[in-house]
């Protein structure tokens, strides 16, 4: 089965039933997409297909061949961060990190759609995604920033 | 204090004081101190630091990091006294070995929200002893004065002859001209801090963003099998008989056997693994825990709490006091009952085991290495020395990677025995709550009384639950005449075994007692904050029911009762103007407060709610103040107040764990809901400045929020919460 992964057209071999998150984890070794609870509850797997945010634990591997598949190792470019990223390095979103990468991948995928989120926004929008450290003031703060970031981009 | 501090820190800072607190006191490990050092490839200047000749400088971190912060205050602190910038410091996880271990535990342990206190002159003296050895080495081999020489961005530098070496240029001359480190050194005053005490971004923040950040469970090693474990419907639980006919037949499973934890699946990936354990066919004992149930234990505790327990504190005379007081009416008596909680960390356990002969290594995202490496050398019955430990960074730990028992850790050891190669169990999230450790099911029943001016004038409470330490190697040192310390920490109005510390507030007639309930059904875990996170939600939501009783308005309560505790009557002094206590909220609002001292930081919160007609209600605001001495870094101390009070948020609005039968009901995130960002309330958090040694902050925030939101509630609606979470009384956080 071929896959296109962060602009990479690659074959895997896994079954067809497997999550395209063990594809990515075990197959690929795309660690950075995370495992956090299996049923679509946590949002740790978030990766993007065609361009939607997705819960990649429940997605079959089948379901995405010739589908465009964005994960966290592919937000960076040549020119650095994305604008998203920078926004959550600045604000020190992080704390043990572990549900960054989808927290950013969701807010990636909430600013694609919507150029200037208000609070009840981004609440709506990120809601499926847990971070047990806590860091939601945070996170909220940076999708603004970000919000911001790339805006100020735009219009250069 | 063995110690390397000068008369000029002594006296000019109260840094150095051990705050009357032999926890706090400001030990100093740095090992090596006549111990040579490697030449050539890089040398070790202490324990703590490396510098190699290409001027990479290296800390080892014999503290673990989960989101707390460590990695950021350590670097910080050893970057300060060596004049480097604390990004630029390489890490690595120090080894399992004595030298390393906490000054305070005694043991390779990362627990009790210390490792910013414990760490401050450790650290900071492995920077400032290296930067010495640098000068000294600078001033002989250039033929200067050293106080001529002045350090910046890891460079020696001599301004009047324009000589300047990077360190690493200056290992050869520390070499060749065997420069010893000193005896004792000078440490900065905090007057020229350029680091400590400024806000900081996340030493490891970089990896965090870009997915590029290595957990445990993200390790691959060559060959390296994955293990899915089937495990007992019980806790206690093992396996009689299996048949595995069906999963050795799927794609990539290579072994299934049993161990003490299950049943393991052995395959090439975990998702073949786990699929593979879903058509396993397991007969199980049940065990001890066979029929056990959480109300069972709530109907028992409950009975215990209203027989004589072991007696911890006895101020006064409270058993007269609320006698008399009876027959005028002004007693008032209550029970709270707090659930099992379970951690959930979001990354589940995991760990990766090699077992070679008599030697075992393991990658473990954990707080307790030296336990681990304990627990398995008895386990394998080699000596602990060959037991090797790689510590990755962890997806939270909220007091579960801890484990005394080594849970996590033993069984991947046992699965990897036999193998050739690298064993990881991975645990799915069903196993993690439903098979976990937790934090202990309470009941604190409680009798108080007031006088004519309204104030408290006896308190009696007992406690009822499972003790963290009884039976555990920590029994001597956390049991005080058979009374666990946790269960009680912050009821005691005075200090108590190893804890430096009261509630702050003064009740003239003060009797607390303890029942250590049957250890079973579950194994007891510390969870953040520990006992707090039932004796909080106890303590402060009697006393604003004490409050009430007295007609005096609990802020204004709070207060008085502190009077002679500075520290918090300064932190709740603040907390009402900055929370605007005294304006007043529309209808269906409220207003809570409570005050905690943990570890040794006073902290306080006061919410804000609004309550709907059917119950559901939000948290509008919460205004934390908090004391933790010297604020490290600013912008971490204000991470772990939000997220300390959105895990102990979540937790008293909707965590609980039941059990019947003697299996754990809920299984994942549906059914054992955690904190969601729209749940989140708006935090302030005010930081008092203050030049006394750091104390702890990681879970101090978690400690006040349950109690302060109860009594918002009550505030708002009249209804007094008693039995939690509050969705079980008809209070859902939306
Ligand atoms: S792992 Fe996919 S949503 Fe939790
Ligand atoms: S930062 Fe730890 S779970 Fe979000």
């Amino acid at each position: 089965m071929k896959l296109t992964v962060n602009g990479n057209e690659v074959e895997v071999t896994s079954e067809a039933d497997t999550p395209l998150l063990w594809v990515l984890r075990d197959e690929l070794n795309l660690v950075g997409t995370k495992f956090g609870c299996g049923i679509a509850q946590c949002g740790a797997c978030t990766v993007h297909l065609d361009g939607v945010a997705i819960r990649s634990c429940v997605t079959p591997v089948a379901a995405v061949a010739n589908k465009d598949i964005q994960t966290i190792e592919g937000q960076a470019t040549e020119t650095g961060l994305s604008p998203v990223q920078q926004a959550w390095l600045e604000t020190d979103v992080a704390q043990c990190g572990y549900c960054q990468s989808g927290q950013i991948m969701a807010a990636t995928a909430l600013l694609a759609q919507n150029a200037n989120p208000s609070d009840p926004e981004i609440d709506a929008a990120m809601a499926g995604n847990i971070c047990r450290c806590g860091t939601y003031p945070r996170i909220r703060k940076a999708v603004h920033l970000a919000a911001a970031l790339i805006a100020e981009e735009q219009s250069a | 204090m063995s110690d390397t501090l000068t008369a000029r820190s002594l006296s000019r800072r109260r840094f150095v004081q051990s705050s009357g607190a032999l926890l706090f006191a400001a030990q100093c490990p740095v090992g090596l101190s006549r111990k040579a050092y490697a030449g050539g490839a890089g040398a070790m200047m202490n324990s703590f630091v490396r510098i190699d000749p290409n001027n990479v400088i290296t800390m080892l971190a014999n503290n673990s990091e989960f989101g707390n912060g460590a990695y950021t205050v350590m670097s910080m602190m050893l970057a300060e006294e060596l004049d480097v910038d604390y990004r630029s410091i390489a890490l690595e996880a120090a080894p399992t070995t004595p030298e390393y271990y906490s000054p305070l535990f005694r043991e390779y342990l990362t627990a009790g929200s210390v490792t910013t206190g414990s760490t401050f002159m450790p650290m900071r003296t492995a920077g400032a002893k290296a930067r010495a050895m640098l000068l000294e080495a600078a001033s002989q081999d250039w033929q200067v004065p050293s106080a001529e020489l002045t350090t910046e961005g890891g460079k020696v530098t001599h301004a009047a002859s324009g000589r300047s070496s990077t360190y690493g240029e200056l290992l050869e001359a520390i070499h060749r001209l065997d420069i010893q480190p000193p005896e004792t050194v000078a440490l900065k005053d905090p007057s020229e801090f350029k680091i400590l005490g400024k806000p900081a971004r996340r030493y490891e923040g970089a990896g965090k963003v870009d997915g590029s950040a290595e957990f445990g469970i993200d390790i691959k090693l060559p060959g390296m099998l994955y293990g899915a474990i089937a495990r007992p419907p019980v806790h206690s639980g093992s396996v009689i008989d299996f048949d595995a006919t069906e999963s050795l037949a799927m794609p990539g499973v290579v072994k299934v056997k049993a161990i003490r934890a299950g049943v393991v699946v052995l395959a090439d990936s975990y998702w073949r693994a786990q699929k593979a354990r879903a058509k396993l066919k397991i007969e199980w004992d049940r065990g001890v825990n066979d029929g056990v149930s959480s109300e069972q234990f709530y109907a028992d505790y409950r009975a215990l709490a209203d027989t004589p327990g072991l007696l911890a504190e006895d101020i006064g005379d409270a058993i007269g006091a609320l006698d008399a007081a009876e027959t005028a009416g002004n007693v008032i008596e209550a029970t709270y009952e707090m659930p099992l909680l379970a951690h959930a960390t979001l990354e589940p356990m995991n760990c990766i085991a090699r077992v070679e002969g008599d030697t075992c290594t393991i990658w473990s995202g954990t707080q307790y290495q030296s336990n681990d490496q304990e627990v398995i050398s008895r386990f394998l019955g080699i000596p602990q020395q060959n037991v090797t430990i790689h510590r990755p960074l962890m997806g939270g730990s909220f007091g579960r990677r801890s484990s005394k028992t080594a849970d996590y850790t033993v069984e991947a050891v046992e699965a990897a025995m036999g193998e050739s190669v690298p064993v990881q169990i991975i645990w799915s999230r069903e196993e993690d709550i439903r098979s976990g450790h937790y934090r202990p099911l309470f009941v604190h029943k409680l009798r108080g009384s007031v006088d004519e001016s309204g104030m408290p004038e006896a308190w009696h409470q007992v406690a009822v639950g499972q003790s963290l330490m009884q039976g555990t190697k920590h029994d001597p040192g956390y049991m005080v005449r058979g009374i666990d310390i946790y269960s009680l920490d912050g009821c005691l109005q005075e200090p108590f075994g190893v804890f430096p510390y009261g509630t702050s507030y003064q009740i003239p007639n003060h009797r607390v007692e303890s029942h250590n309930a049957p250890k079973k059904g579950i194994v007891p875990q510390e969870w953040r904050s520990v006992g707090h996170t039932h004796t909080g939600i106890a303590y402060e939501c009697f006393l604003d029911e004490m409050a009430h009783k007295g007609g005096i308005d609990p802020m204004e309560l709070r207060l008085r009762l502190t009077k002679d505790h500075a520290r918090m009557n300064r932190v709740l002094s603040v907390l009402k103007e900055k929370c605007d206590w005294d304006k007043p909220l529309a209808p269906g609002r409220g207003r809570g407060v409570a005050s905690r001292i943990y570890n040794i930081s006073p902290v306080a919160q006061a919410v804000e709610v609004t309550v709907a007609e059917n119950g559901d209600f939000t948290v509008d605001r919460v205004v934390c103040v908090v004391d933790c001495g010297f604020a490290v870094n600013p912008l971490g101390i204000e991470g772990q107040v939000e997220g300390g009070l959105a895990y102990g948020l979540g937790g008293v609005a909707f965590g609980n764990i039941d059990i019947v039968n003697g299996e754990v009901q809920q299984s994942n995130f549906h059914d054992y809901p955690v904190m969601r960002l729209p749940q989140m309330p708006k935090v302030e958090v005010h930081i008092l400045p203050s030049d006394e040694p750091p104390t702890g902050i990681g879970e101090q925030a978690t400690t006040p929020i349950a109690p302060a939101v109860a009594n918002a509630l009550f505030n708002a609606t009249g209804r007094r919460v008693r039995r939690f979470p509050l969705s079980s009384q008809g209070f859902n956080l939306v």
